[in-house]
């Protein structure tokens, strides 16, 4: 990737208002050239609108936006340089699937033989070479999403922007959908910007992600980076499931910081992820429930040892999800992969135990910061 | 098993619906049937045999061609510019949120729950007021009025089943405002357009009361018919109204099938989206 050159997209402080509704709240940010990515948050928290800003749909409030270092802000549509793909595809019912690829096209002028080509390439692409002379409607969901995909991606724009892409199909289609998009994402070299509330999709396809909530932009990442060490309450939670322990500092050392919990037990947490908290200071100490490890009371060995008992143990197969309840009330979910074949009969509901996690696996988030 | 009862009713309604036809279709059928009356002297009342000569010469009374043709020519322009100004004001009233939408909305919509005899007379009055010179021109301007709300409300509802997003597709891939509506906006609401513009012919060209404050000097079909009425209704009239009523039944046929075949289309696209 080039290093000098300005990102494909640039976000400058962009707050979009609604009547009284603040939809987008002062967000900034850059999109690399040739990057996947992915916008995610619930619905509602602003990423649809920050989205369609990019595209030209709405007008920012306040802020500028720019396209490879051109100020876009106030330029239509049809003037920039990207190409939505649209939650409800928002084919043109009366044009055959071959002309509405090639509405683009048509509409930039480009000669009628170059734009045969290019129609066929991008039809090809999405595998849906025979279709060509269809309507719309005598396509399944699938295949008009890939008409949508093959009819923005045949402009050969600086960045596509997805909208949803995938939220209309069932389950099945999507995985295979979101696999396609990354292949043809990798083929064509586009810079991808994808809309979406499924945190598996974003993680599974995007190289960064970022996290909204409330207009805001909370965390920016790759996946990994958002998972291992999400710095809020907020993305640690959409991001999968989390363990959340109040906890104070009462020693900080080079490599690990000293938490008590609020039932006395003392948790380490390696310093790199503890910034700035005296000693003192209240933090929330989080963990995947993949890192924690259960043993019966007294055989467990390690930094960090909670004292509890299993309220509900349920055996899936490949793995056994664990509720455990600590002397302080809080309540753990565990899950414990079924590598050594032992099962419930070992840990049941009931049952006294010792959950251990290791330092490094621990995560600290700021205080919720409740604008409510 | 069909009891006497069942088979009594089933007759009864036989009888009812027949009579209910006949009800709505003996008057029309009596106006056809009189456009071929061989009618001894001014009145046209009594069947006296059968001729084609009134529909071999449709304008043989005076006054009734240039009465007919201004009907006509004013039908076609008013609906030509009620469908223009209506395709916009449905477009502005659903697509865009702005101050005053709700008032346009309603005020357009008045004229349809006015009487027309109120409408009439507001109408003369504010000519008379100032100084308008009532005829062909005063006629045009009350027949747009008030075919207006029928066209804004047909051609609403088409747009309000509508994918935004469509238009917004056509923008993102390069097409102006202009050409959106073109090549995306109007092709699709086509057969509202043409429902509406239908309405707005038929409304136009049948409309006698408000037509008749307004009118000054200009003669139109149907006031031709109302002072002809007076000495007695030539049969030119009944030809010229039973050729009208056939060409906006073929005009509605027409719509029809092309409507039909455009339904089947949007049924089947809407049945994807709504998955």
């Amino acid at each position: 990737m080039d290093q000098h050159s300005a990102p494909d997209i640039a976000l400058d402080g962009i707050t979009k208002r609604f009547g009284d509704t603040v939809a987008v709240d002062d967000v900034s940010l850059e999109i690399p050239k040739s990057s996947f990515f992915a916008m995610l948050g619930p619905s509602g928290c602003g990423k649809t609108t920050t989205l369609r800003m990019i595209g030209g749909f709405e007008d920012p409030t306040e802020g500028r936006i720019e396209l490879a270092g051109q100020d876009v802000t106030r330029v239509p549509p049809y003037r920039r340089d990207v190409n939505t793909v649209f939650q409800s595809y928002a084919l043109f019912p009366h044009l055959t699937i071959e002309r509405n690829v090639a509405f683009g096209l048509q509409q930039k002028k480009v000669p009628k033989a170059e734009a045969r080509k290019r129609v066929a390439e991008a039809l090809e692409l999405v595998h849906l070479e025979g279709m060509a002379h269809r309507k719309p409607n005598q396509l399944s969901g699938g295949q008009q999403q890939r008409v949508a995909l093959a009819r923005a991606i045949v402009n050969r724009p600086r960045a596509l922007l997805l909208d949803e892409p995938l939220g209309a199909l069932d389950l099945k289609l999507r995985r295979q959908l979101q696999l396609e998009l990354t292949r043809i994402q990798r083929d064509v070299g586009i810079t991808f910007v994808h809309v979406t509330h499924d945190q598996e999709e974003a993680m599974s396809m995007a190289d960064t992600i970022a996290v909204m909530n409330k207009g805001r932009i909370e965390q920016l990442g790759s996946p990994t980076e958002l998972y291992e060490r999400p710095r809020t309450a907020f993305v640690a939670n959409f991001l999968g499931v989390c363990n959340l322990m109040e906890a104070t500092v009462v020693a900080r050392h080079s490599d690990v910081v000293e938490l008590d919990t609020a039932d006395g037990a003392r948790l380490h947490v390696a310093a790199d992820r503890v910034n700035g908290s005296a000693e003192g200071g209240r933090l929330r100490v989080g963990v995947r429930p993949e890192k924690l490890r259960l043993a019966p009371v007294g055989q467990a060995s390690g930094t960090n040892v909670l004292r509890g008992h299993v309220t509900d143990a349920s055996f899936l197969g490949v793995m056994t999800h664990y509720v455990v309840q600590t002397a302080a009330g809080a309540s753990l979910t565990i899950v414990a992969q079924n590598d050594g074949g032992e099962g419930l009969e070992l840990i049941g509901p009931g049952r006294e135990v010792d959950v251990t996690f290791s330092p490094k696996h621990c995560f600290v988030v700021e205080e919720e910061h409740d604008d409510a | 098993m069909r009891t006497t009862w069942d088979r009594v009713r089933d007759a009864a309604l036989g009888v009812w619906a027949v009579a209910a036809l006949v009800y709505l279709f003996v008057p029309i059928f009596i106006v056809a049937l009189f456009s071929f009356n061989d009618n001894k002297g001014r009145f046209n009342f009594t069947f006296q045999g059968f001729t084609l000569r009134h529909w071999e010469h449709p304008f043989a009374v005076e006054g009734l061609q240039t009465a007919f043709v201004n009907s006509l020519v004013i039908a076609a322009l008013a609906t030509l510019i009620a469908v223009i100004l209506g395709i916009g004001v449905a477009l502005a009233t659903i697509r865009y949120r702005f101050r005053g939408r709700t008032a346009i909305e309603s005020l357009v919509l008045l004229p349809l729950a006015t009487p027309e005899v109120v409408l009439g007379a507001a109408l003369l009055s504010l000519f008379l007021v100032g100084g308008v010179v009532r005829g062909f021109v005063t006629i045009l301007l009350a027949h747009i009025m008030f075919t207006l709300g029928y066209v804004v409300l047909t051609i609403r509802a088409r747009l309000e089943g509508m994918d935004l997003h469509i238009e917004e597709a056509a923008m993102d891939l390069g097409a102006n405002e202009w050409q959106t509506l073109r090549k995306v906006t109007l092709p699709l609401i086509a057969p509202g357009v043409a429902a509406a513009g239908l309405l707005a012919f038929a409304i136009s060209l049948d409309d006698f009361v408000i037509t008749n404050f307004v009118s000054g000097q200009t003669q139109t079909f149907p006031l031709f018919i109302y002072g002809a009425a007076r000495q007695g209704l030539p049969p030119q009239v009944n030809v010229l109204a039973i050729a009208l009523l056939l060409i906006i039944v073929a005009l509605m046929f027409l719509n029809l099938a092309v409507q039909r075949r455009a339904g089947q289309r949007d049924a089947a696209a809407s049945a994807v989206l709504v998955r």
